[in-house]
């Protein structure tokens, strides 16, 4: 899993069916302290996360297993609301 | 699995129900020197008492984790990285002492 700043949403009319009705966000990974760690992607939302939100997200498979629906094509989910990250352990 | 160091502690109150009761820790991947080596990532961990600074197993495999918590085919874990031991010693070489 890793750390994400919700910084938009993506809004899809055409898509593959197991998307529909899924809420897709514009996410920017982040490192450990808060910096962004690769490029912008869409995630899907499961918590009602909105633009601002610090989240976390798990990917690839596991995203999936994250939704009710039986099979969902997504790579990324947000999966939690981050209300703080202590990283000082690597100093 | 891989090495990492863990940095701390991610607090996360509203979650996927999944992760409710875990600790959930952010960890810097490591080698074998200790030297920090790829993308910090998080990772939940049920057993051990790992903590700031310590350096950890981590088990980086859905189907890994959920056949750790014990959880049949169907069940549904959004988890793709748990901590599965806590690191005392790494040796490199024919047995010499790092």
């Amino acid at each position: 899993m890793y750390l994400g700043r919700v910084v938009g949403t993506v809004v899809a009319q055409t898509k593959a069916e197991g998307l529909s009705g899924q809420k897709l966000l514009l996410v920017q990974p982040l490192d450990h302290d808060q910096k962004p760690n690769g490029p912008i992607e869409a995630a899907v939302d499961t918590v009602r996360a909105g633009p601002g939100d610090l989240v976390f997200l798990v990917g690839s498979r596991e995203a999936s297993l994250a939704l009710e629906e039986a099979f969902v094509p997504v790579d990324a989910a947000i999966v939690g609301f981050v209300d703080s990250v202590h990283a000082g352990g690597g100093k | 699995m891989i090495l990492a160091k863990v940095l701390g502690p991610v607090v996360s109150t509203v979650k996927h129900a999944s992760y409710a009761g875990l600790k959930l820790l952010v960890v810097q991947p490591v080698n074998e020197t200790g030297a920090a080596e790829g993308k910090s990532l998080l990772a939940v961990d049920r057993v051990s008492s790992a903590g700031e600074g310590d350096t950890v197993l981590i088990l980086k495999e859905g189907t890994g984790v959920r056949q750790l918590f014990g959880l049949p085919k169907e069940a549904k874990l959004p988890i793709q990285a748990c901590i599965v031991g806590v690191v005392d010693e790494v040796a490199v070489g024919a047995g010499e002492k790092k």
